[in-house]
């Protein structure tokens, strides 16, 4: 393990950014408020190399959470017990601020689709997604938390609303939840329900972390708006309003700015971590 | 109605299924277009998957060909793990199934390169012997095993595939020319480099990387090249970090 | 090859990669090593590199048909069918298969 267990446990209420490789320098030199990184666990899952170098050398600098992007917790099969004990080792090699993973499958018949894909809210799916997460925090020895994804569509057998369901999750399984307001918003829009009614429903008091991120605009057949969530841009006034909705009942929080594709240099960066540190310093005491 | 994801990702790998049924707008109103945001996803994602990892490739083909041929890729062989930093390992056999493609016997060779730079990258980490550990007796020299460092990968090709690579990599590089190539991957530190190696070289490695004697993988160079030059051989090991220990059995 | 002649050819060329390694090894250490190229290879919220927790409803993605349409260095690139790196000598054949059509 490595050597950062002076650390207190849990993220800092302060904004954090998806780590991208290129920005490894100038993180190190110029981090502007960023107090924290997320990384993807997948890209720190070969034998060695540059990609562990960075981790072990930024794990020194800044808690960092360990976010998930393929366990397939939303699954129909049983969890991918090699993946299971990948992440075991990751997260106890770095003993990470945080781990979290996502409501949604990527894999099936061992299938590995690369995408969050959906899954209906009932009670037969609500079974098998807390025993998953029962097997998860089992074997990474740790609390973990669970992402509310974007949707595009809807499934006309579920039977729970998503708030619900998450809460319903947090309830049995003791995870945590991780609020991702951008895809509270992308939701909202896509399958036309209020953004603050969802906030307002939400257990707030169960999230241990906040994602935000830039979208794309589209429509679908009928000529509504569909939003997908491709964190390849600024996120949006309407999304940082949430924020602050989210932030005036919830009090501080870990803040993420996500950026995946056409990733920005670090200015433009660390441009959104100062506004989700301006979000965060509003909050009335 | 209920979806499984069996159908879900049979339609999502075949655009010309139609959309499952029991998904909505949210309204009532099937789902239609808006699967094709996973359609899309999926295949456009391990499309720049393959674009990224296959570099060469995609310059050699263009990339409008590199496209069209990740799109076969993804269908024949979608990803088995999780893990990006692998998607592509069956790509050479496809390169070379391809009937389109047969004119152009280099590429699977020149994809297997490609594939070892990226396992090379992600190898685990060994720390190189000092040289000057070396300085032995010459008959305790011939029983020595060095062990090979995890990211020295090697290539064997009747293709000129370390030119290949060069004239796609860097400016200025020249044509290449008929004629066989073997390269060996080292990574002194984090960044892989493919280097030539001399006749002979490429069975003084895989000798070693066998577990054999360094007298043995000698002789085994020699058979290829009796002028086998081992001191070069040697030097290219040493400088690259690749040998990373030694049983000095007497 | 005798056990004495290897040896000493063993022996030979470990001291010349000796000489000539020391100072390579030497300018190696200098570098920085963290800050540098990432290979591909990506997993980004569960989508590749490229795209990510989502792309666009644009339909692009291919189906199963494809056709190879003349790009690339391959274009440029001259190299007949050969067999243990020898070129197959002068054959017509080969020659009238490697130019595009």
């Amino acid at each position: 393990m490595l050597d950062n267990t002076h650390r207190p446990l849990g993220l800092p209420a302060g904004p954090g950014v998806g780590y991208k490789p290129q920005h490894f320098r100038d993180l190190l030199d110029d981090p502007g408020p960023v107090t924290w990184l997320e990384i993807h666990a997948e890209n720190y899952m070969g034998d060695g190399g540059r990609p562990l170098a960075q981790l072990r050398h930024l794990s020194e600098r800044f808690p960092i959470s360990v976010h998930g992007v393929g366990l397939s917790i939303g699954g129909e099969a049983p969890l991918d017990r090699d993946h299971l004990a990948r992440l075991k080792h990751l997260v106890g090699w770095l003993n990470p601020a945080s781990f979290s993973e996502h409501l949604a499958w990527s894999t099936h018949d061992s299938h590995f689709l690369n995408d969050l894909l959906p899954l209906p809210y009932t009670d037969g799916t609500l079974a098998r997604v807390c025993d998953h997460i029962d097997q998860v925090q089992e074997a990474v020895g740790r609390r973990m938390l669970l992402e509310n994804p974007s949707s595009y569509l809807a499934f006309d057998e579920s039977t729970w609303s998503e708030f619900d369901f998450l809460a319903e999750i947090a309830r049995r399984t003791g995870c945590g939840l991780l609020l991702d307001v951008n895809n509270v918003f992308v939701s909202a829009t896509n399958l036309d329900f209020s953004p603050q009614g969802y906030i307002d429903a939400f257990p707030l008091e169960q999230v241990g972390e906040l994602h935000l991120g830039g979208h794309d605009e589209d429509e679908d057949d009928h000529g509504a708006p569909l939003l997908i969530d491709s964190h390849g841009r600024e996120v949006v006034d309407p999304v940082w309003a949430l924020l602050d909705h989210v932030l005036d009942r919830s009090g501080p929080k870990p803040v993420l700015v996500e950026w995946d594709t056409d990733v920005p240099d670090w200015p433009v960066l660390r441009a959104e971590a100062i506004r989700a540190q301006a979000a965060l310093d509003r909050i009335p005491a | 109605m209920s979806v499984t994801q069996d159908e879900f990702r049979d339609a999502l790998l075949n655009p010309s299924q139609a959309v499952p049924g029991g998904l909505s707008d949210g309204a009532a109103r099937p789902a239609g277009r808006r699967f094709n945001v996973y359609r899309n996803n999926v295949a456009v994602s391990l499309t720049e998957a393959m674009k990224e990892a296959f570099p060469v490739i995609t310059r050699m083909l263009g990339t409008a060909n590199m496209e069209g041929l990740a799109g076969l890729y993804l269908r024949a062989h979608p990803p088995s793990s999780p893990l990006m930093m692998h998607y592509g390992e069956h790509f050479p056999e496809l390169l070379a199934r391809t009937e389109q493609l047969s004119h152009l016997g280099y590429l699977p060779d020149v994809a297997r390169l490609e594939l070892a730079l990226r396992r090379s990258y992600h190898a685990a980490d060994a720390a190189p012997i000092d040289p000057q550990a070396l300085a032995l007796d010459p008959d305790r020299l011939l029983a020595l095993r060095p062990t090979l460092a995890p990211a020295a990968q090697l290539v064997r090709s009747r293709w000129p595939i370390h030119a290949l690579w060069l004239y796609n990599t860097r400016d200025g590089a020249p044509k290449p020319e008929p004629g066989a190539q073997d390269v060996l991957i080292l990574r002194p530190e984090f960044d892989p480099e493919p280097h030539l190696l001399p006749p002979g070289g490429a069975a003084l490695v895989q000798a070693l990387q066998g577990g054999r004697t360094l007298g043995e993988a000698f002789y085994a160079a020699t058979q290829e090249d009796p002028e086998h030059d081992l001191g070069a051989s040697l030097t290219l090991l040493l400088a690259g970090g690749a040998i990373t220990s030694f049983d000095a059995k007497r | 090859m005798s056990n004495t002649t290897k040896s000493l050819a063993v022996a030979g060329a470990v001291a010349a990669a000796l000489t000539a390694v020391t100072t390579t090894t030497a300018s190696a250490q200098a570098k920085e090593k963290c800050y540098g190229v990432s290979l591909a290879g990506q997993n980004d919220c569960a989508a590749g590199p490229g795209t990510t927790c989502a792309g666009t409803s644009t339909v692009d993605y291919q189906g199963n048909a494809w056709t190879l349409v003349d790009a690339g260095t391959c274009t440029e690139i001259e190299l007949p069918e050969m067999a243990d790196g020898t070129e197959r000598s002068g054959s017509l054949e080969a020659l009238e298969r490697d130019l595009p059509s």
